[in-house]
């Protein structure tokens, strides 16, 4: 059983795990997905690209920034069979302008960024009321590592997501 | 006056006289022949008798000496004007010119007389350019006077082409120090844009984010940054805490270090080959971002929309970031104290503190860090760690009861204390320094209630001053309750400039009026800067974090307001036989990892123990939890005790701003007894 006791003005809790096996009866407000204070997603609630997204790192404010966002918008707005298959010129030249800076896009995490990047899009384009609802946490937590500590490691270390992403 | 009376007495009765004459005239020759009146006064005047006739040319005379006279004095006072104007604009011009050559005079005088002599003949001939002689007022040059006073005293911009040339004759004579003065002077100009669409002031994280989030969101744009460091933009927490528990030898150099999920990394955000030169900007097709290290903004004309750089350079700007950060606070018992002392005396925060404390702390026996707040504990715990291999003597003195003592409620600012020590720190609590003296090359700090430490440094962790130089000539807001800019809820002081960083006080629609020197708010308040910058007109609503490790067995997230004067209410996980700090570690994956054997077995007694009042279990193991800190019952900021991950749920909370009757039920939430 858990036990409580005051110390001054600050109040002690210690509770074993079965005390926190009930589910909680705190009530929090529901979120709204169309707040525009709130920081928004991959994907915004028009369906445009969010290039300020901490998920997409440096992406689409480095050197190469113009490319990568020419071949995403292309392949975000691709309505081919074969998604983007009419931006591979536009893939191409963001490749070469990435091969001209190895030390900003090292080579084998550039194929990941770029795959993770659409599967961001893929998964969050195909419901985009709920991928605005969703935290944006979880938007970097599809595409790099696990965790809100992710967030907080983005604010360690802003460009880990663009490398990882 | 009296003049013009006299001369009026005089020629009035000659008036009267000349006006009598022509009236009698009239009536004779009226009465004589009604048909010539008209033309009489012409005939009367003449052919009319003697006596009337030199009356009237005395007074034709006279009318025409008047205005003769006045056309004279109208056209020499008009003259005079002119010329005195003359005379003060070309006093005016010659000053920038003086000031010129005396900053130059001094280093003529080392320079030999073949140099001199050019200098002195290139640079008095731009003066004869600026002055013109007063006998030509030439048009265009006042033009150029008048702007140059009210900008600043630079040379007008006329004169830029004339001083291009002669520092390349004057380049010529060898070792010169007045010629890289003058070159340095014009081509420094030419490095740097005249104008740049968004201006950072400052190269910290704040205007990184900023920098980041212009370029997202503004296509091509084109950010300069201006920052008096000489380094690019880097982030500081490793400073204080990765870099010091590195295997690398060559730390110091390459500043790199090993992230929580183990990958490797530098503490700067991206190598230079991410930005362009500055020189580079205006021309640069899709923009992108350059920096300019090295170069303080002294002065700012909100007005004009421009800066002054410590170079007398100028750059205007449509858009401009103050993130000038803060410069660390130092004890005054330190600064009265003398050379010295100083000498021995480190003032933590930028790249170069690090090194030059790193390099410090292998050469001495004992150092002491005065402050008990998150910087002193961080670097009190890493050099702590240090003392094992090398013997240093590591000693943390502060005012408060404990470790984090104005953040951490009390129970817990002990127990952290308690963890600082067996970091292999010396704790000195409740200690107020009285003075401190340099003798026999050793510290002796004196502490108010008769202690004396001795100690071959100092490292003065004591907060951080706000950089608000620029608000003077900007005439920009001070706050005078938190310090820094005071800014509204969208970050803006004026209509083109924005605050971010430590040296915003801004308003958060939440939590009130606050200013915070950590590193996510700088990344949140830079980015929203840069967003609004670029349009969005957004207010501070992201909440940011912060984080804090202290060793092994303490490591946590917060968010929010955390003062220790507030109210709290602390859920902690019980601990149970399976629970132990070092599993607790393991789980969280903090990733500082260095445990001992000995304090595994110490504490697992106490874990092992049934639960039991508080008085049996006098040491309370506080392995994991949530703390809640309340203001009128609301919640408003958390601490997550070795609980991660679970950041969202907190900022939820805070955001929500509600009245929760039972903290328990809140604090369900967040699943403390999971991973």
């Amino acid at each position: 059983m858990s036990y409580c006791r005051q110390e001054g003005k600050d109040r002690i809790i210690f509770v074993t795990k079965e005390d926190h096996e009930t589910p909680s009866n705190a009530e929090l407000i529901p979120e709204d997905p169309d707040d525009p204070y709130e920081e928004q997603g991959l994907i915004l609630p028009s369906g445009d690209i969010n290039w300020n997204c901490p998920c997409l790192g440096g992406m689409a404010s480095g050197p190469c920034g113009s490319q990568f966002k020419e071949a995403f918008s292309c392949f975000h707005y691709s309505k081919e069979e074969v998604k983007g298959s009419e931006c591979i010129d536009n893939f191409r030249n963001m490749q070469e302008c990435m091969q001209r800076y190895p030390e900003l896009y090292p080579q084998e995490e550039e194929k990941e960024s770029s795959s993770q990047a659409e599967s961001n899009s893929g998964s969050v384009s195909a419901t985009p009321t709920e991928g605005s609802a969703l935290p944006p946490e979880t938007d970097s937590t599809a595409g790099t590592s696990t965790s809100e500590s992710t967030v907080s490691s983005d604010s360690t270390s802003p460009t880990d997501n663009q490398i990882a992403s | 006056m009296l003049k013009c009376r006299t001369v009026w007495k005089k020629l009035a009765p000659l008036a009267r006289a000349s006006s009598n004459v022509c009236r009698q005239n009239v009536r004779r020759t009226g009465l004589t022949n009604g048909r010539i009146p008209a033309h009489v006064p012409a005939a009367h005047m003449s052919t009319g008798p003697a006596g009337g006739g030199r009356e009237n040319q005395l007074y034709i005379l006279l009318v025409g000496a008047t205005f003769l006279g006045g056309g004279v004095y109208a056209y020499r006072t008009v003259k005079g004007d002119q010329q005195r104007y003359q005379e003060r604009i070309d006093e005016i011009s010659s000053r920038p010119h003086r000031v010129a050559t005396q900053v130059p005079a001094a280093p003529i005088l080392s320079e030999p007389p073949a140099a001199e002599a050019t200098e002195k003949e290139t640079v008095p001939e731009p003066e004869p350019e600026a002055a013109p002689s007063p006998e030509e007022p030439s048009p265009p040059a006042p033009d150029t006077e008048v702007v140059a006073p009210s900008e600043t005293t630079e040379p007008p911009p006329a004169d830029e082409p004339v001083l291009e040339a002669p520092p390349e004759e004057a380049a010529e004579p060898p070792a010169a120090p007045v010629v890289e003065e003058g070159v340095d002077i014009v081509p420094a100009s030419l490095k740097v844009p005249s104008h740049t669409p968004y201006l950072l002031i400052g190269g910290g994280t704040a205007s990184f984010a900023a920098a980041r989030s212009i370029r997202a969101r503004d296509p091509g744009a084109k950010v300069l940054i201006v920052t008096d460091e000489p380094d690019l933009p880097y982030m500081r927490p490793p400073l204080s805490k990765e870099l010091w528990f590195s295997d690398d030898p060559t730390v110091t150099e390459t500043l790199r270090f090993k992230q929580w999920n183990g990958k490797e990394r530098s503490i700067y955000f991206q190598p230079a080959s991410f930005y362009i030169p500055p020189e580079e900007l205006e021309s640069a097709e899709n923009g992108g971002v350059a920096v300019l290290t090295g170069r303080k903004v002294v002065h700012m004309d909100v007005r004009g929309n421009k800066v002054k750089l410590d170079n007398d350079t100028e750059i205007s700007y449509d858009k401009c970031l103050i993130a000038t950060g803060g410069m660390p606070r130092n004890l005054q018992v330190i600064e009265r104290a003398g050379e010295e002392v100083m000498e021995k005396t480190t003032l933590f925060r930028k790249i170069e503190d690090f090194k030059s404390l790193d390099k410090v702390s292998r050469n001495i026996n004992s150092i002491t860090i005065i402050g008990g707040g998150f910087l002193g504990s961080e670097l009190a715990c890493a050099l702590g760690r240090r003392s094992n291999e090398s013997g240093l003597e590591v000693i943390q003195m502060y005012p408060e009861k404990g470790n984090m003592g104005k953040v951490l409620p009390e129970y817990l600012s002990n127990w952290t204390t308690e963890k600082v020590k067996s970091e292999g720190v010396k704790v000195i609590s409740e200690a107020l320094v009285k003075s401190v003296t340099c003798k026999d090359d050793k510290l002796e700090i004196q502490l108010k209630d008769g202690r004396l430490v001795k100690t071959d440094h100092i490292v003065a962790a004591v907060g951080l001053e706000p950089n608000v130089d620029l608000a003077k000539s900007a005439g920009l807001e001070v706050d005078s309750d938190f310090g820094g800019f005071r800014v509204n809820a969208e970050l803006q002081a004026r209509s083109n400039i924005w605050v971010a960083g430590d040296a915003a006080c801004f308003y958060d629609i939440r939590l009130g009026r606050r200013r915070v020197e950590h590193h996510d708010h700088a990344v949140v308040s830079g980015r929203l800067a840069g967003e609004n910058m670029t349009g969005a007109n957004k207010p501070y609503w992201h909440q940011s974090m912060f984080w804090s490790d202290l060793g092994p067995d303490v490591g946590y997230e917060a968010i929010g307001i955390v003062d220790s004067s507030l109210p709290t209410v602390g859920v902690f996980a019980k601990a149970t036989a399976k629970d132990t700090p070092k599993a607790a570690t393991e789980k969280s994956g903090t990733g500082i990892r260095s445990e001992s054997e000995t304090e595994d077995t110490a504490t697992s007694p106490v874990a092992s123990s049934t639960p039991a009042p508080a008085m049996v279990q006098h040491k309370d193991d506080y392995g994991k939890g949530v703390i809640f800190y309340l203001r009128d019952k609301v919640v408003v900021g958390i601490i997550l005790w070795n609980v991660f991950n679970r950041m969202p749920i907190a900022r939820k909370i805070i955001k929500d701003g509600e009245e929760h009757a039972d903290l328990n039920e809140v604090a369900k939430l967040f699943n403390i007894h999971e991973d």
